[in-house]
Formats: C-alpha cells, sequence, structure tokens
C-alpha cells in the first residue's frame, strides 16, 4: 500500500494513544476495508472525519521552529517543538561548525506534554548539556563534541558573517545520535547588526578595525581591547557598535611592532581616532577591557594626560603597573616570565592567579587607580583561575575610597565564575590552549568557572554593562570631576 | 564648549525578521513630552522609494514604544506594532500605479527607519534624521532552499525548508499578470511546507510555442512535487490567488491525479466552463468583456465580467464533490472579481451537497482583491499587464487601507494554521499497532 487513510469515531478515540480505528482505506482504491468494529456507511450524519494519516511509509515530522531564526548574539531565542505524540521523549540538540572546524554541541532532553509540544522556553530540561527551564542553554551550554581535541575555545574571526548554528529534535534521550533527527532547522546569530560598518584601521601607526552603526550619528564611542592572547579580535567591537556605539578593536599585541607603540602613547592615539571621527561625540569615549585590555584601561584612565575617557568598563580586573619597564608589553612580559612559577593542577592545567596574587601585594606594583577620574565598572569571577580579580577589585575600591573617588567606581563580582566573562550566551570555557605572545609557548590555561553559574553571570553582567554604557555615554552630561 | 546632547536611542527588534514577524520599534532618551516622526524609507528593485511615518510624543521616561503608543499622524494612525511597514506608500512625485513586489527573494527587503524632530509630513530627504537603524525583512528563513524546476516542461520554482523531511508539499498559484512570483511560496517554505512556485501563464514553453498550458501541466507539477525525496506526497495542498482560485478548484475536483489535502482559494471564483482548458477559461472571461465598467479616476473594475453567477452547472465547478477542507479568503471591497458572491454561491453549493463541514469562509469587510501576505503595502489600484490585453491598464483592486492591512495580517495567521493542521495533522500516533 502507498498509503492509507484511516477513519475512525473521535467518540471512540481515547484520551492519548488507543483509537477506535474502523476503517482503512487505500488511498489507490475507493474501497473501504472495515478493520474492527462494525462497518459504517457513507453518508451518515453523525459520522464526521477526524483525522487523516498518511500511514506507514511516510510519517509527517514535528515542526521545529526557532524564533527568531535570525538574531544578534545576545538575542534570546524560543525553541518550539509542535506535532509530536504526547508523552513523547525527544532530544533537542543545537550543533554548530566553527571557522576553525571543529564540531560544537549541545543538548537538552525533554519530553512532550498532552498536546504534542515541547517549548525549550517553558519545559525542562531533564539531562543533557544543561537541566532545567533554560531558554538559551542550546547556546550556552555548548561544548565540542566527544573525541575533540581538548582545550578548544570558539571565538568567531569574520563577523561579517553569521554563526550558524543547527538546531535538530531527535527521537528519545539515550543514544538520540544514533538516528537521523526527526526535524531540524537552521539559525542565524549574528555579532554585526544590518547597516553597520566595518572600517580597517591603519593610521598613525595603530592597527584595528572599527566599527560605525548606521545612522547619521553623532554617536558614543568605545575602544575595546582583549587581553594577552593578542591578535585582533572584532566581536565584541561588532556586538557593542549594534547598540549604537562606534567602537574600535584594537590590535596592540599580534603584530609585529616595536615595543614603543605599546605604552600609553599606542593607546592615545587609538583613543583620538575615535574622538577625532566625524561621526563620534568627541566627549562620549569610553574604554572597555578584558584582563590585560583592562589594565590599559585603568592606566589611561589614571594617568593619560592626553586623554579623558568618559567612563571605563573593565572585565576581569588588572591594576598591575609595576615601575620597571616603561611600556605595558614590557610590564606584561615581567609576568609572563615569573610564569614557570605558576601552578600546574592534575589536569595539567596552568593556573597563574597565585603568581598575580604575589606580584600585586606589592604596592609599588599598583597603578593608582587613585587617580582615576571617570565612571568605573569592574567585572569579575570569584573562581577566576587566571588573574587575581577579586582581590584587585577590593584593591582598587580601597584605593579609590583613600582618594575620595568611590562615588565613581562600581563592581560586580560573580560567584562561581571564570575570567572569560564573554557575552552573553558564549559557550564557557573553564581551561582553553594559550600560546603566550612572547615566547610563543603554548599552555593549557585554567580560567575557572562552573559552566551554569558562568553563563548566567555572562548573561547579567552584559545587561549591566550595556545599561552602564548607556547611562555614561549616552544620557545626559558627561561626569567629569573637576580637578 | 560640548552641547549636551541629548542623543536618541532607536532600536528595532529583530533587526532582521521574516516578513510576517511583527518587530518593536522603540525610541529612548528622548525628551519627554517630545514630538518625533518615525519614519521608514524602503527602496525597492524597479528603484521606486516608497515610505511610511508615524507621529509621537515621547512620554515622560523620554521613550517612545511603537507597539503600545499611539501614532497622532502620518500615514497611519493609533496604536500600530507594524504600521511602519504596511502602511508603505511611494514617495511624493512618484509614478501612479505602482505596486511593491520583490522578485528577488533569497535577498532581504531593507528597510531603514529613522527618527526625526517634530511632526513631519514631507521633504524629508532634506532633514537630517536623529537617529536611524538598518531593518532587515526576509522571505527565506534560514536554510530554506531554491530549486528551479525545468522538468515536465514546467516553469518553477521549489522552496524546501531546512531539515531532513519529508514534508507536505504545496502548489502555489498567482493570477492573471503571470510571471513566476516566488515570495509567498519562499515564506510558506519558511513555516515547514515544501512550496512549489508555478507560472502558468508565461512558461517558458508558452512564451517560445504562443500555446497556453493544458490540464497536465499542472499534474506534471503535482507528480514532481509528490515524487521528490523530501515531500510527503500524501500530504499536498494547493493555494491560488485570483485566477490561480480558478485553477485550484478545477484540481481539486476534477482532475484524476491531483489528490489535494487541503486548498486555499483567495480572491477568486468557482465560475468557468468546466470542461475549459487555461485558454478557454481565459477567453471565457474575455467574452464578457463589455461588462466591464471604469471607475471615476479611469480605473478598470472586472468583478462583474462573472456576474451574475450563473445557474448553469456547465459553467461552475462543482464544489459539492470536493473531498479536501477548503479555505476561501474573500475581500468584501473586491472590484475585481466577484470573490465574496461566488463564496456565497460556493457554501450554498457545498450545503445541497453535504460537504460543507469542509468549507471555511474568511471574509474581510473593506479589504480588495491583493489578499497578500502580511505587511505588504495596499495597493488600491495598480497598473497591470494581462496575458489578455497587450498594453497596461489601471485595474482597480479595491479595499481600504487599514482594514486591507489588517485582513492580510488576519488571513495568514489564519491560512498557516489551516495548511498545519491540514498536513501536518495534528498529533501523531505513538504506534500503528493495531493496523
Amino acid at each position: 500500500m502507498s498509503g492509507v487513510v484511516i477513519y475512525y469515531s473521535k467518540s471512540l478515540c481515547t484520551k492519548n494513544q488507543e483509537c477506535g480505528i474502523l476503517f482503512v482505506r487505500d488511498l489507490k482504491s475507493p474501497a473501504l476495508i472495515p478493520t474492527q468494529g462494525k462497518p459504517i456507511l457513507q453518508g451518515r450524519p453523525n459520522w464526521h472525519l477526524c483525522r487523516l494519516f498518511s500511514a506507514m511509509t511516510q510519517v509527517v515530522p514535528p515542526i521545529l521552529s526557532v524564533t527568531p531564526s535570525r538574531a544578534l548574539v545576545d538575542e534570546k531565542f524560543k525553541v518550539l517543538v509542535e506535532n509530536l505524540p504526547p508523552g513523547y521523549p525527544v532530544t533537542v540538540r543545537s550543533l554548530h561548525n566553527s571557522e576553525d572546524k571543529h564540531d560544537w554541541e549541545a543538548y537538552g532532553h525533554y519530553v512532550s506534554d498532552h498536546s504534542g509540544v515541547v517549548s525549550v522556553s517553558e519545559d525542562l530540561s531533564y539531562g543533557g548539556t544543561y537541566t532545567g527551564k533554560e531558554p538559551m542553554g542550546l547556546l550556552w551550554s555548548m561544548r565540542p563534541v566527544p573525541g575533540s581535541r581538548p582545550g578548544l575555545r570558539l571565538r568567531k574571526m569574520n563577523v561579517c558573517t553569521p554563526m550558524l548554528v543547527t538546531i535538530s529534535v531527535h527521537s528519545g534521550h539515550e543514544g538520540f545520535r544514533d538516528q537521523a533527527p526527526l526535524a531540524s532547522v537552521l539559525t542565524e546569530r549574528w555579532y554585526m547588526a544590518p547597516g553597520i560598518q566595518r572600517i580597517t584601521i591603519n593610521e598613525q601607526g595603530v592597527q584595528g578595525t572599527l566599527f560605525i552603526p548606521p545612522g547619521p550619528g553623532p554617536f558614543p564611542g568605545l575602544l575595546d581591547m582583549w587581553g594577552g592572547g593578542g591578535g585582533l579580535l572584532e566581536y565584541r567591537a561588532a556586538l557593542l557598535a549594534s547598540h549604537g556605539y562606534v567602537s574600535l578593536a584594537l590590535d596592540y599585541l599580534g603584530f609585529d611592532q616595536e615595543s614603543e607603540n605599546l605604552e600609553l602613547k599606542y593607546f592615545e592615539t587609538a583613543f583620538n581616532i575615535i574622538k577625532d571621527h566625524p561621526q563620534v561625540m568627541s566627549d562620549r569615549v569610553g574604554i572597555f577591557g578584558l584582563s590585560l585590555g583592562s589594565l590599559v584601561a585603568v592606566t589611561l584612565a589614571a594617568y593619560s594626560t592626553i586623554i579623558k575617557p568618559c567612563c571605563i568598563v573593565c572585565i576581569s580586573s588588572n591594576h598591575y603597573y609595576p615601575a620597571q619597564g616603561s611600556t605595558v608589553a614590557s610590564r606584561f612580559e615581567g609576568v609572563t616570565r615569573q610564569l614557570y612559577k605558576a601552578r600546574v593542577n592534575e589536569d595539567n592545567q596552568v593556573i597563574w592567579k597565585g603568581v598575580g596574587l604575589e606580584f600585586i601585594t606589592d604596592p609599588s606594583n599598583i597603578a593608582e587607580v587613585g587617580r582615576i577620574n571617570c565612571p568605573t565598572l569592574l567585572v569579575n569571577g570569584c573562581d577566576d583561575q587566571n588573574w587575581p580579580t577579586v582581590e584587585t577589585a577590593e584593591d582598587v575600591a580601597r584605593l579609590m575610597r583613600e582618594a575620595g573617588k568611590e562615588h565613581l567606581l562600581s563592581r560586580l563580582a560573580y560567584p562561581d565564575t571564570g575570567h572569560l566573562i564573554e557575552p552573553p550566551f558564549s559557550p564557557h570555557f573553564r581551561a582553553t590552549t594559550f600560546v603566550i605572545h612572547s615566547s610563543k609557548e603554548k599552555v593549557l590555561l585554567l580560567w575557572g568557572g562552573k559552566t551554569k553559574p558562568h553563563s548566567d553571570a555572562q548573561e547579567d553582567s552584559w545587561r549591566k554593562i550595556l545599561s552602564f554604557l548607556q547611562f555614561h555615554l549616552y544620557c545626559g552630561p558627561c561626569l567629569k570631576a573637576k580637578i | 564648549m560640548q552641547l549636551s546632547l541629548r542623543l536618541k536611542c532607536l532600536s528595532v527588534q529583530p533587526s532582521r525578521g521574516l516578513m510576517d514577524e511583527k518587530f518593536i520599534v522603540l525610541v529612548q532618551n528622548a525628551l519627554p513630552g517630545s514630538q518625533l516622526t518615525i519614519r521608514a524609507l524602503h527602496q525597492c528593485e524597479d528603484g521606486h522609494s516608497w515610505e511610511a511615518f508615524g507621529h509621537y510624543t515621547a512620554d515622560t521616561t523620554g521613550t517612545i514604544n511603537v507597539s503600545e503608543d499611539p501614532s497622532i499622524g502620518g500615514t497611519y494612525s493609533g496604536v500600530e506594532q507594524m504600521g511602519l511597514l504596511w502602511s508603505f506608500r511611494p514617495i511624493p512625485g512618484s509614478k501612479s500605479g505602482l505596486r511593491m513586489r520583490k522578485k528577488n527573494i533569497q535577498t532581504p527587503m531593507e528597510v531603514t527607519i529613522s527618527v526625526y524632530q517634530g511632526h513631519q509630513t514631507e521633504g524629508f530627504a532634506d532633514l537630517v534624521p536623529l537617529s536611524g537603524v538598518a531593518v532587515e525583512r526576509w522571505y527565506m528563513a534560514p536554510g530554506v532552499r531554491r530549486i528551479p524546476v525545468t522538468e515536465g516542461g514546467l516553469t518553477a520554482a521549489l522552496f524546501l525548508p531546512s531539515g531532513p523531511g519529508p514534508f507536505p508539499g504545496l502548489l502555489d498559484l498567482w493570477g492573471g499578470g503571470g510571471q513566476l512570483v516566488e515570495y509567498r511560496a519562499a515564506l510558506l517554505a519558511s513555516h515547514g511546507f515544501a512550496s512549489m512556485a508555478i507560472d502558468y501563464l508565461t512558461a517558458k514553453i508558452t512564451m517560445e510555442t504562443g500555446k497556453m498550458v493544458d490540464n497536465q501541466y499542472f499534474e506534471t507539477a503535482y507528480r514532481v512535487l509528490q515524487q521528490h525525496p523530501q515531500v510527503c506526497g500524501s500530504k499536498i495542498a494547493m493555494i491560488g490567488l485570483s485566477f490561480g482560485t480558478s485553477i485550484t478548484l478545477k484540481m481539486a475536483v476534477y482532475s484524476e491525479v491531483i489528490k489535494l489535502s487541503a486548498a486555499v482559494c483567495i480572491s477568486g471564483s468557482h465560475v468557468q466552463p468546466v470542461d475549459g482548458s487555461v485558454e478557454e477559461i481565459l477567453r471565457f472571461f474575455q467574452k464578457n468583456g463589455e461588462k466591464t465598467r471604469f471607475s471615476e479616476k479611469n480605473e478598470v473594475i472586472w468583478r462583474d465580467l462573472l456576474l451574475p453567477i450563473p445557474t448553469d452547472p456547465s459553467l461552475k465547478v462543482n464544489v459539492g464533490r470536493l473531498q479536501c477542507p477548503l479555505l476561501l479568503v474573500v475581500g468584501e471591497d473586491d472590484q475585481n472579481w466577484p470573490s465574496q458572491e461566488s463564496a456565497l454561491d460556493i457554501k450554498e453549493m457545498m450545503a445541497r451537497a453535504g460537504n460543507s463541514h469542509l468549507l471555511t469562509v474568511l471574509s474581510y469587510p473593506n479589504a480588495g482583491h491583493l489578499i497578500e501576505p502580511p505587511y505588504t503595502p495596499h495597493a488600491r489600484s495598480s497598473t497591470l499587464k494581462t496575458v489578455e490585453i497587450e498594453e497596461k491598464v489601471m485595474c482597480l483592486w479595491g479595499g481600504q487601507t487599514v482594514e486591507h492591512s489588517r485582513a492580510q495580517e488576519d488571513a495568514w495567521k489564519k491560512m498557516v494554521v489551516f495548511l498545519k493542521e491540514n498536513l501536518y495533522g495534528g498529533r501523531n500516533p505513538t504506534s500503528f499497532s493495531h493496523l
């Protein structure tokens, strides 16, 4: 039979599966084949067609939808599966093939409700890479598929294209990967909103990428810096531009340049490139840094006589600024040279926190943060194993209080959160391979954090960072303390 | 000295959406109580510019939320979340009779939404907006594939949803203007239907031989769709608008090959010579050509060509023999086809035959002929070149913009639900052990 039509009486249907099937009709012939119960004559008025099934050879699959199907990386989505049998166990899975050709996945085990629906935003996951009610678990709990190389990190290098994630639904819980999915859809996650201009910057010795939001402007600006891994990472600057800031992702360790470039002058020049841009409000330029980048932010705010940031955001704060060494790079190198002292745990992961703690206990090694004159936001993870960021934040608070600047400081500290506090829904990286810039040595660095609390911290801190930036860069006059 | 300018924060979420998805347009950080104009601008593929705008007043927090606050003037008024799209009209100075239709559905419709100081009504090109964002509106969801279909002499395009399938199928037909119109099929594929848009009036084979296609052409399309490995061959529906309705009803009732699970007929009629080919049906309409009327603006009104609804059964598709659910969508101000009168007659015929449980009629007061996917701008009239007439005429479609736009939104929602219910079939049983 190529297809059958099943007629059955609605009144004979019980709540779930067992339905009173009265006829089977082969689509190829008009004959009605009675199966059980009394055969019913056509045309009887109380008879009506309840459901049509195409059986055996072709079963119509469940309907999977992801809304919106195209979104910014910090926007939430709703994953919905419909048309399943009721009480049916399924696994909803996400799969992403990264730019460096590794497969990342996340999955949750669900059971459909009485109407055959699984709603990832509302239902509980009973297991998988995340549990409980987690609308975005399919993204933040992603990890390399079994069999992948250890120490991988997921970072998008080309921000002009979206991150493509395939969301699929599979039958059952255990062994779900053994069968083909019941349905799958593709969703796009973008760092760049439509209309954003991306411009390569290579002027006055400064190298980076500038992102300009659409519209006439003028806009506030941001200087965006990552950490000691070097290279040019554009994704956060692109995302900030999508929120209305002219953002410059600055390359300050990744290119072969003389180290003189990495004294304050390099950063001041970069800051001024933004400030002097015709579409930027020159008194509304801030600085955003993570890890070593936050050290740059803090030292610029404290020491620069040329530039005055409107506000600074420091993720995984660092205020290590020894007197020896004239540039940021040479100071950082001082640290890396001591890192042989770092503890290595039983998983062969290197913990730099202890070494850092030793450095910052010496007050002559600390930046004079009491000189900072602009609103400052520090965001740290309490389980940071890479740098003593919590102790740093405490120290910064103390020094700013002593200088009468405490009113400028805001702090966010998240329990069980590690060093790499990324934009929301990015996967958590507890330990990844890291290439030390100066020596080119590869180590497995422990960043810290437990996946669920770390992901919550990423989501919460991003919202608060955007709110901080909007408050200081978009609203009201710039809060500049008079000297 | 820096002016402490209040920088307006304009955001549209989502910035990339499907054509039938709603968005939220938000202005923040404006001066409380200030008057602002929010405007949408779009340049379509044929180079014409379209605009829509609303006049707003910022509330005490300096916010305007288009989905909650009323527009007090512009191209739309009241609380209209999507007014910036459905009230689009050609900018002043444009040619008359324009209609917005996207041909290349693999790229998005790009709309710029801007906010201006004050309540502006004209001269936008000379004004500098306070803020502007770019928004993309897509007919195709990510992963939807477009496959041109030429086998069996067809001029068609198949849109497959992403995923393994199998998917229920859909044959998508437009009306007398001909051409291969793909956007509705692409959007339906984004909802999980393997949809094939078919050109049956200006198909390659017609352009080359001068001959109109016959009934087999549609049966070939059905077969190609049915045999596709990712299509659920026993779950195929047909959707037709205007003349496409005539074909859909004819195939649904009379074809030995085409077995539909559902049919959707928009702005059409069942009146046609029952044994007629496409060519014969067109000639039947032309025969009544003297019933053509004209409005005071000299727009062509063709709705009388099929009136009065004949009583002769050889001139109407025998809908009493229909075996699949039928959804009729009717604009009560349709000036192009007598869709309302036809719907009433269809209802009567089906009641008499005892199959009216299959019929659902959606009838919209003040909606016109062109009931398109939601937020498509309403064209009360536009220039048309049909296959019967060589020159372009200004055709009156009918409808009042606000009600027509609401009808489009409502009809689409109900159409998708209707298709899902009939093609995806409700709950699957867990086993077929009792077969």
